[in-house]
């Protein structure tokens, strides 16, 4: 089947400055795309590209099968949820949801039917009289919402939709736009600075970053195997353990050999390579490094370390250790022994471990 | 000590209210100075010529006529004709009514689209318009004379529209732009996406969100117009004259005596529009300016 959306080879100037260079990306029906990274990357620009609303200055965009590069937004068949949500100030909800129907001549009768439809999936009907300033940030969204919803496009854009709200809301409205998303099937393009909400809600992720793709794949691919340390250290939270260390041939293997400050230097077996550069960074996530006395198994290297703080989070403690002159976090059992100060055993878990060339930054696939 | 401070917070108090009773009065007398004008205005218009020469300028009328009030609207001397400041003020109507309301439409639209329809060189174009606000009238008075003689509008109502269209699109266009870039552009976007066109969007969002911002360049532009003499005096004949030129003319075209009380009659009487305007929108104008910050 023919992908809902196609981007090739992208490019965005603004005058001499390049905002988009060479984008490329590609999402079938159904998907959930998340654009993620840091303000100024360049993630909402491409949604307003997507939009038609700026015009680009390369390649081209493909919807649902159409060259969509020159036409005007009206007519690529798309519907759009904003940050500040948009709404028509002197207008009612209901006419707030009808104003695109009006616009393209719909019948009244058919308005109405919608109207009521999507009134009833956000549950917003006792407000359609009301007028945008009456109604609380959450109603708002949902407005929003449903003034996308009702025209039933191929594509829908939401640029930073949840930024506005409270962070209790938000969780809230994560959830129903998850659940939107599988009741629908529909086809999506957000935009969000919230790794968080990028994990949860994609089916496909694209971090971005000064106006290139960093990386694109499904949330699991992006947690487990970052592509370079910017994605490493943007995505997850806490963010992955990057430690530098050298890497020294030893059998079919390497010695990663990691130096701890007034100690022995911390030593793993990679028996996974055959090949790695001299100086690598090693990259773990907090969950991967564990207590020795809970984690059993095979892959596991476990070596004593010395823990410099201790931060109880409930479901988890997460402790602070020394290692290669950064600091590391492990995610450990609540109910852990650790102490500050104190020596405790760590497991280590090799199958985890990701390395990046500590020159360009780029993840070094194992072979 | 508990005295001290007893007799000190009563001086204070003292101070205080001192303070606020000498302010008081020294804002009524300003009031007072201010408001003299216009009651001897509306005094002298009700009184008799022979009342007049013989009592006080600041005396209340012994006998209220309104004689003065029907002189000046229909039989005052404006020169060699008596036909009072009726014809005149229907004139400035005229003149008025349509450049107060096509310059306000096309500042709405210019305003529209340097605030939201952004373009290269709208900034400089924005700065033009700015600089025409400033340029003294005095200074294009005869090209504007050659220009509307080019066009066949010279002497004409329809002229002097024209030159007050053209000199308040300026202004208009300034208060406009100033209030749509406080619109958020994201309501452009979200209308262009829904399929609404340039018009459409000006039209069922723009503009019924500015009815504060109409409200005051109307205000302003309506004062501008029926108060111009210069244009008034310079660009218009016999026929076309409007009240602001006729008031002169009868002020200034004395046979014996001097009628005071038909000078300040017409004088009432010319100023008159304004004032209702003030105090018929003056509410909107105050909450124009205080509800200005209309968000979504």
């Amino acid at each position: 089947m023919a992908p809902i959306l196609e981007i090739k080879n992208l490019y965005k100037n603004y005058g001499s400055l390049n905002i988009l260079k060479d984008v490329n990306v590609s999402i079938g029906s159904g998907d959930f795309l998340v654009l993620v990274g840091p303000s100024g990357c360049g993630k909402s620009t491409l949604l307003n590209c997507i939009a038609g609303l700026e015009p680009i200055s390369g390649g081209s965009i493909e919807i649902g099968g159409q060259d969509m590069t020159h036409v005007s937004p009206k007519d690529r068949n798309i519907a759009m949820v904003f940050q500040s949500y948009a709404l028509y100030p002197t207008m009612t909800v209901a006419k707030n949801i009808t104003f695109g129907m009006k616009v393209r001549g719909v019948e009244k009768a058919e308005q109405d039917i919608k109207l009521a439809e999507v009134a009833r999936q956000l549950q917003i009907e006792p407000l359609l009289s009301r007028r945008p300033a009456q109604l609380s940030g959450g109603q708002r969204q949902r407005v929003a919402m449903g003034r996308a919803l009702v025209r039933d496009p191929k594509l829908f854009l939401f640029d930073e939709p949840l930024s506005n709200l409270d962070a209790k809301l938000r969780v809230e409205m994560r959830t129903e736009i998850k659940k939107l998303h599988q009741n629908l099937g529909a086809s999506m393009v957000y935009v969000t600075h919230d790794q968080i909400e990028a994990m949860t809600l994609a089916t496909k992720i694209v971090v971005m970053k000064g106006g290139v793709v960093q990386q694109i794949g499904t949330p699991a691919e992006i947690y487990s195997k970052p592509a370079n340390l910017f994605v490493a250290d943007f995505m997850g939270s806490p963010a992955m353990n990057l430690i530098p260390a050298k890497a020294k041939k030893n059998g079919s293997g390497y010695n990663v050999i990691i130096e701890r400050a007034g100690g022995e230097p911390l030593v793993l077996h990679e028996k996974r390579t055959k090949k790695l550069p001299a100086n690598v960074v090693v990259g773990l996530r907090p969950e991967d490094i564990g207590d020795a006395q809970y984690r059993k198994g095979r892959d596991l290297h476990v070596s004593s370390c010395q823990v410099d703080v201790v931060e109880p989070a409930g479901a988890d403690t997460f402790v602070l250790m020394s290692l290669g002159g950064k600091e590391v976090t492990a995610r450990l059992h609540a109910e852990t022994g650790a102490t500050p100060g104190k020596e405790i055993e760590f497991a280590f878990d090799m199958k985890k471990l990701s390395y990046f060339d500590a020159d360009t930054g780029d993840r070094l696939e194992l072979q | 000590m508990t005295d001290d401070i007893h007799s000190t917070s009563q001086t204070n108090m003292i101070g205080k209210l001192a303070l606020r009773w000498g302010l008081y009065i020294l804002l009524c007398l300003f009031a007072l100075y201010y408001l003299m004008p216009l009651f001897v205005m509306v005094t002298t218009s009700l009184k008799s010529l022979d009342e007049i020469r013989t009592g006080s300028l600041v005396a209340l009328p012994r006998d209220v006529t309104f004689a003065a009030w029907g002189t000046a609207w229909s039989s005052a001397c404006t020169g060699i004709q008596c036909e009072g400041l009726r014809p005149y003020f229907w004139n400035s109507v005229l003149l008025a009514v349509p450049a107060v309301l096509i310059s306000t439409l096309i500042g709405a639209i210019n305003g529209y689209v340097i605030a939201k329809w952004r373009f290269k060189g709208a900034n400089l174009i924005f700065s033009l318009m700015l600089f025409g606000c400033f340029i003294p009238f005095q200074v294009v008075l005869l090209p504007m004379a050659r220009m509307l003689g080019l066009m066949g509008m010279a002497g004409s109502i329809t002229g002097l529209i024209f030159v007050h269209v053209v000199y308040g699109i300026g202004f208009t266009t300034l208060f406009f732009r100033n209030y749509y870039v406080t619109i958020p552009t994201e309501l452009v976007k979200a209308a262009k996406v829904d399929g609404a066109g340039f018009f459409r969007i000006l039209w069922e969002i723009f503009l019924p969100l500015s009815l504060p911002i109409i409200v005051v360049t109307i205000i302003w532009q309506f004062t501008q117009i029926w108060n111009d003499f210069l244009f008034g005096v310079s660009f218009s004949q016999a026929g076309t004259q409007p009240v602001t030129v006729a008031l002169n003319n009868i002020v200034n075209s004395t046979t014996g005596v001097k009628e005071y009380n038909v000078d300040m009659a017409s004088a009432i009487i010319a100023a008159l529009p304004t004032l209702v305007v003030y105090v018929v929108a003056g509410k909107y104008f105050i909450r124009g300016l205080t509800a200005g910050s209309v968000k979504g």
